[in-house]
């Protein structure tokens, strides 16, 4: 077992929209952890919750319509759904720190590069001299990679590209150097070539900084690339976790078979590829049962009724789904598991 | 061997950039310089490259959405570069296209049936009875059911959107489409259903694909040869066999070894490139990837590659191997 100290621990979490057709859970009881210097990665699809997930961490859940109805978000003792406004600002970009798909859109194109960087740190750090300040940005421009940090800092985001501006955001993420960092589909909007640098760059500060990063992609290649432990998200809830080898390699329930048959493989060619039939359903849409059963080819009764829990199922691994209950496993014939 | 059902030479694509008061035209952006290949009746050509390397403006050309600079495009015997506009809307029958986007595709003003109607009218085939049994039939081939005509757009999820962009571009019975990302908007789950999709449709209804995408696991599936492009340029075009197991130019190992892979236990050989595309309004003199390039040599920044055979079937534009090539 890791011995690393839990960091951050997101208990039974819902989070709702509430809309005319009433409330729509976007997370729906989830739990996780995420220990000191580890990465952790969410894999899902559109609409499973991972983002709404990591806005709710951060505390930045649009509300109205949405709210944190339940749950618990533990950092370092302190319960971050109970937090005020301005004790929520403090920790938000100086503990937890998070860097988004779009670097085009989250840089602001009226001010400089070095203008957002020092601002966070004129923020967080209000006994910092000017020139302390300066030193800082330069040394984490440096450290994210960008070649002449000095005189980057006086350029406007427009005259960047776009493997550099998420550097920036990268660099801009670890001024105060934070505890947790957030990553939401950090390279998605990225070009493989640039994908590849961004995510080594990631990891690599991770291992340096001993920063815990919570990764979060739809892309299963580059949770296998970059990440120790996953949690597979579906339609609001956890569905598996546990280590990325045992998820990759000895997947559980059967969506994360099915996505993991579903991808095309670069390094051979699959006569046909597995396709999960039907689609993701809309958030709120399926009240009772399992929320994967009408795409399950195992699915038996008990799923269409009743929801399943989180089955242990080793010492690191847990499953939603009903074939992995040790009561149900007496019953029902685990060879259509297996096969 | 028989004639190509495509084939492109020289296809060169030059936008103007325009700048000052008056808008004089002070540069040029060269999206596509010099791109040649075929496609053979019933194979699928996959076109892979990052942004910016001009693979959707070739796609465009073909169907002549927009005019090539330079440059011929001769299919199915005929040469499409050299017609008339109304010609061209008539050639267009055989050559469809799919697009991206399956929410932007679509007018969401109007029903899939009118949608789907509408290159029937266009091309003027069959009479309005004709027209509606066609368009049920074409529905339920693509996996959608024939009650579903009466719908709009916005009733479907994109996985059903982008059914129906595949169904209006079967509506005319093209002999070859041209799909440009058709699944990067998708999940993955749903991913896998539409290129299936995909391929049981080529099987049935003998279609000639041009794929073109930056997902280089999806090309690899689909595709029987593929062609590599940067800058403007194809850099390598081959057999998908020998591109992913033996690649050649030092772009297509560099973009190959980047792609992450499903698989944690995957040890890569990697070969980094540093940096980023550089700007296609400005191109790098020689070989448009030496500044990049790890094996770069002399050579490379002064003159441009040849795009040519170094093994049957398999053409890279690299000076590399200029050695190898039979002259």
């Amino acid at each position: 077992m890791d011995e690393r100290k839990t960091i951050l621990d997101v208990k039974g979490l819902r989070t709702s929209f509430f809309t005319d057709d009433g409330e729509v859970p976007a997370v729906d009881n989830v739990d996780f952890h995420i220990r000191q210097g580890e990465v952790l990665g969410i894999v899902g699809e559109s609409g499973c919750g991972k983002s709404v997930t990591s806005l709710s961490i951060m505390g930045l859940v649009p509300s109205p319509p949405g709210k944190i109805v339940s749950g618990e978000i533990l950092f370092q003792d302190k319960d971050l759904t109970k937090l005020s406004d301005k004790e929520m600002r403090q920790i938000r970009g100086d503990d937890i720190a998070m860097i988004f798909q779009e670097p085009m859109t989250s840089l602001n194109p009226l001010f400089t590069i070095g203008n957002q960087l020092r601002e966070a740190l004129k923020i967080h750090k209000k006994d910092w001299s000017k020139t302390q300040i300066q030193e800082r940005a330069v040394e984490m421009m440096k450290l994210v990679g960008l070649p002449r940090a000095e005189a980057l800092l006086n350029d406007y985001p427009h005259q960047l590209s776009g493997g550099m501006r998420q550097r920036v955001m990268i660099a801009m993420a670890l001024l105060c150097d934070p505890k947790v960092l957030i990553a939401d589909e950090p390279t998605t909007a990225l070009d493989v070539t640039i994908q590849a640098q961004i995510l080594k760059l990631i990891k690599n500060l991770n291992e340096r900084l001993d920063t815990a990063v919570l990764l979060i992609t739809h892309d299963l290649g580059v949770v296998a690339e970059t990440c120790e432990r996953v949690v597979v998200m579906y339609a609001g809830k956890v569905v598996e976790e546990g280590p990325v080898h045992t998820i990759f390699n000895d997947p559980q329930h059967p969506y994360t078979r099915g996505l993991l048959e579903s991808v095309p493989d670069m390094r051979f060619k699959k006569e046909r590829l597995y396709s999960i039939p039907g689609n993701v359903p809309k958030p709120g849409s399926i009240k009772v049962g399992c929320k994967y059963a009408a795409r399950c080819e195992f699915a038996f009764d008990r799923c269409r009724v009743e929801d399943p829990a989180l089955y242990q199922t080793a010492e690191d691994h847990k499953t939603r789904c009903f074939l992995f209950d040790p009561k149900e496993a007496e019953s029902h014939d685990r060879t259509v598991v297996e096969s | 061997m028989t004639e190509p059902l495509l084939k492109v030479e020289g296809l060169k694509k030059y936008f103007p950039v325009t700048g000052g008061i008056f808008g004089r035209v002070t540069g040029q952006v060269k999206a596509v310089d010099d791109v040649s290949f075929y496609v053979n009746e019933g194979e699928t050509l996959g076109i892979v490259g990052e942004s910016g390397c001009g693979k959707s403006t070739t796609g465009r050309m073909l169907m002549r959405l927009l005019d090539p600079t330079e440059g011929k495009v001769t299919f199915d015997g005929q040469e499409l570069t050299g017609l008339s506009a109304s010609e061209m809307r008539k050639a267009r029958r055989d050559i469809q296209m799919v697009f991206q986007d399956p929410y932007a595709s679509l007018n969401p003003r109007h029903s899939i049936e009118k949608i789907l109607m509408e290159p029937l009218n266009v091309h003027n085939i069959g009479d309005p009875k004709e027209r509606k049994r066609k368009v049920h039939e074409f529905l339920e081939i693509v996996g959608l059911s024939s009650y579903h005509a009466k719908r709009y757009p916005h009733q479907f999820s994109g996985g059903q959107r982008q059914r129906i962009g595949i169904a209006r571009a079967l509506m005319t019975n093209p002999k070859l489409i041209i799909a440009d990302e058709p699944v990067s908007a998708l999940d993955v789950s749903i991913q896998a259903q539409v290129l299936n999709l995909m391929q049981d449709l080529q099987r049935d209804l003998k279609l000639t694909y041009i794929f073109i995408a930056h997902d280089l696991g999806v090309v690899r599936h689909i595709s029987d040869r593929v062609g590599v492009m940067y800058l403007g340029n194809m850099a390598e075009l081959a057999d998908t066999e020998s591109l992913y197991e033996k690649p050649l130019h030092p772009y297509t190992q560099a973009l190959l070894s980047a792609v992450p892979v499903p698989d944690p236990d995957f040890v890569r050989e990697e070969v980094v490139i540093k940096g980023d595309v550089p700007s296609p309004a400005n191109p790098p003199s020689g070989c448009r990837f030496h500044t990049r390039c790890p094996f770069k040599m002399d050579i490379c920044s002064q003159e441009i590659p040849r795009f040519a055979e170094v093994e049957p079937g398999h053409s890279v534009a690299c000076h590399l191997y200029e050695e190898c090539r039979p002259q």
